[in-house]
């Protein structure tokens, strides 16, 4: 199996090094309560624009979209060309002169200040409670993949540790490296860390890419082994039983485009965080638009491995003999059992009872697609350039966890514990409770993991749970910003009813091949959705309008704010942002049209 | 903020760009290879990475030199009071 030799560990090793040292060489800057929640507002766009995509680039990321691009094909790359492209340009240029200059400190301090104190609540509760349990999540999947590929089982054994304490040896390694960059040198530690861990992961996965295309004979390789649809991102969207999701061009473009996709781009303050740490108003919008550069090329980086594995020869164990100077040598190559019951190199599901592959309902092995990415490191490296792959999958699982800690500990500190707890204390005093909040929302994290391992379907509900409170906020955001007459009753029910709604379309619908319970129909199935997909897509996509009618609704019945609360909160009543100094190429409506349109070339590539 | 990024990452990759060319060096021609194709991507890679690295801090000490010789004025008046 995985022989990580002494350069491998090494390797590793100088990664925790650097990123500790960076905690420990920001502590000495950490001075008042703006230098650990917000970076001092002082960082370069170039730095929060990678940290703006890294934040994202977590475990569900790099594991999910390789499992995506093995189950789905290119299909997936809707998810960077509809589902973040448009919104990342929309935020840079239309959303973040609000966030930027109402001079917020969170996304949940500017509702209160574009609305009401309980919007505000609503909003940072949910966030501060989904930011725990995402990281929670993050931390479990990680631990299960450690153990999966037995990163350190050679350790354990040298060791002369019991293999159970593989599980609690990773949680426990992780977290106690992202608390202690983040409790000493906060957001700007956990920006910088999160750009190391950019680069780390395109030094990582690139070659693995590069040797992948070049085993499976280039581009027309790939394309020749796999099927046809698999390589199209448009051809056959025009109807749901035409292409490998299962959905059609209008849930597509609606749900995923408008609602899920910019619900998560421009108003989830984990992203948000870095660009509101830039060190002025024009850096801040430029933030979203420098990170959209790389992410529409991230396709290739991590839904391309997926597809690969599927697309390459299922190996088998083979014995090659040769003859070394009248020696015969036997080389064997073991494969795992699992490796060479699934396809390509993506393995299948094995039965721990009866050893053999589970099989779907239509007698195919159902394959284990999270395995996709990691099978293609072990397969094409070796050791050296392996401890470099594993590095960067640790990097990539620690900057999603710590994106979700940092947001943590602003949203309770300023929104939570200055606004209902402790109001008035000195700047010191939050500062020590942000410090502490990192501490206790790390410590949240780690008991949502052992959660996670009771009880068998906690990661799905809570998943669930966070697509219904997600589904209808940028409803709320939209209004607010461009409707000076939204009202904060009106967005407050707008929310609730929002929420309802998606709860009350999930428990209605399901799936095809689905049972009714935690996929949906809990109520009465009215609706069969061709796929999951699609049912998520939907509901979205009801629970937008819904918020959106109420908010409306509501609004006109209910008394608006004075308009001169609303300058700098509403478009209408802003004054135009200041021109900057910069030459016209720098303007952030000029690098928006730029990306706009890398974006439709690379679409046109894939289509 | 007077700690650029780009030093600690330049540093940090130059590192682990030489550790794997000269692992690559040591092992050119090994078994290890056949995985690779038959490539010695730890000496390949390694010269990316290793170049990339030095390319980093080259960056990170030019734009620090640029900034010693500038006058401290232009500078946030919360910065100046805390002394560096």
């Amino acid at each position: 199996m995985l022989n990580l030799t002494g350069v491998d560990w090494l390797i590793m090793l100088l990664y925790f090094v650097f990123v500790l040292g960076i905690g420990f060489a920001l502590k000495r800057h950490m001075k008042t309560s703006k230098d650990f929640f917000q970076a001092g507002r002082a960082l370069p766009a170039w730095i929060c624009g990678l940290a703006f995509i890294s934040a994202n680039l977590g475990a569900q990321e790099v594991i999910g979209m390789g499992a995506s691009g093995a189950k789905y094909g290119l299909e997936t790359a809707h998810f960077y060309g509809i589902g973040a492209i448009p919104a990342m340009i929309f935020v840079g240029i239309f959303m973040m002169p609000f966030y930027y200059g109402s001079r917020a400190r969170s996304v949940p301090e500017f509702l209160r200040l574009r609305f009401d104190e309980k919007t505000r609540a609503l909003n940072a509760c949910s966030f501060a409670v989904m930011t725990v349990f995402s990281s929670g999540i993050s931390m479990y999947a990680m631990a299960r993949l450690i153990q999966a590929l037995h990163v350190f089982d050679g350790l354990f054994n040298a060791m002369g540790w019991a293999p159970q304490g593989i599980f609690t040896f990773s949680i426990v390694l992780s977290a106690v490296i992202v608390l202690a960059y983040i409790f000493l040198g906060g957001l700007t530690s956990a920006i910088y860390n999160e750009v190391l861990q950019f680069f780390l992961i395109i030094a990582g996965f690139l070659p693995l890419v590069l040797l992948g295309l070049r085993n499976i004979g280039g581009w027309s390789g790939l394309k020749a082994s796999v099927p046809a649809a698999y390589m199209h991102e448009w051809h056959g969207v025009a109807h749901a039983s035409t292409n490998p999701m299962g959905i059609e061009i209008i849930g597509l473009g609606m749900g995923l485009g408008f609602v899920l996709g910019s619900g998560y781009w421009c108003t989830d303050f984990l992203v948000i965080q870095t660009a509101m740490a830039s060190h002025n108003m024009a850096a801040a919008r430029r933030v979203p638009l420098i990170a959209a550069v790389p992410k529409i090329f991230f396709p290739f980086l991590v839904i391309l491995p997926g597809l690969l594995a599927i697309g390459l020869p299922t190996p088998h164990t083979t014995t090659v003999e040769r003859n070394i100077n009248g020696m015969i040598v036997r080389d064997t190559t073991v494969v795992p059992h699992n490796v060479e019951e699934g396809r390509g190199l993506v393995p299948a599901k094995i039965n721990p009872v009866t050893g053999k592959a589970m099989l779907t309902a239509s007698g195919e092995p159902l394959l284990d697609y999270d395995m996709a990415t990691p099978n293609m490191l072990l397969h094409f490296f070796p050791t050296g350039i392996l401890g470099l792959g594993l590095t960067a999958l640790l990097a990539s699982f620690m900057s999603g966890m710590a994106g979700n800690v940092t947001a943590f500990n602003t949203v309770f500190t300023y929104d939570l514990y200055q606004s209902y707890i402790h109001k008035g204390a000195s700047d010191r005093h939050y500062l020590a409770v942000g410090r502490w909040a990192t501490v206790g929302g790390i410590l949240l994290s780690i008991g949502t993991a052992y959660a996670a391992i009771a009880f068998n379907n906690i990661m799905d509900t809570l998943q669930l749970v966070f697509s219904f409170v997600n589904a209808p906020l940028f409803a709320t955001f939209l209004l607010g910003m461009f409707w000076k007459r939204a009202t904060g009753h009106g967005a407050f029910a707008g929310l609730i009813s929002g929420t309802a709604a998606a709860m009350l379309h999930h428990g209605l619908t399901l799936p095809i091949e689905a049972r009714p319970g935690i996929h949906g129909g809990w109520l009465a199935v009215v609706h069969h959705y061709p796929s999951d997909m699609a049912q998520n897509f939907w509901g979205a996509i009801f629970a937008f309008s819904i918020n959106l009618v109420i908010t409306i609704v509501v609004s006109l019945l209910t008394k608006p704010k004075p308009e001169s609360e609303l300058v700098g909160l509403v478009h209408s009543l802003t004054p135009k942002p200041p021109k900057a100094h910069d030459v016209w190429w720098k303007s952030p409506e000029a690098l928006a049209i730029a990306v706009l349109i890398m974006a439709v070339a690379m679409n046109i590539f894939f289509y | 903020m007077s700690l650029d990024l780009r030093i600690p990452m330049g540093l940090m990759f130059t590192l682990v760009g030489a550790i794997l060319v000269a692992f690559g060096i040591s092992t050119d021609g090994s078994q290890i290879y056949a995985k690779s194709l038959g490539i010695n991507a730890n000496l390949w890679w390694g010269f990316v990475l290793l170049l990339f690295g030095l390319m980093m801090l080259l960056l990170g000490r030019r734009s620090q030199k640029r900034l010693a010789k500038l006058p401290p004025a232009p500078v946030d008046p919360s910065e100046t009071r805390r002394g560096h």
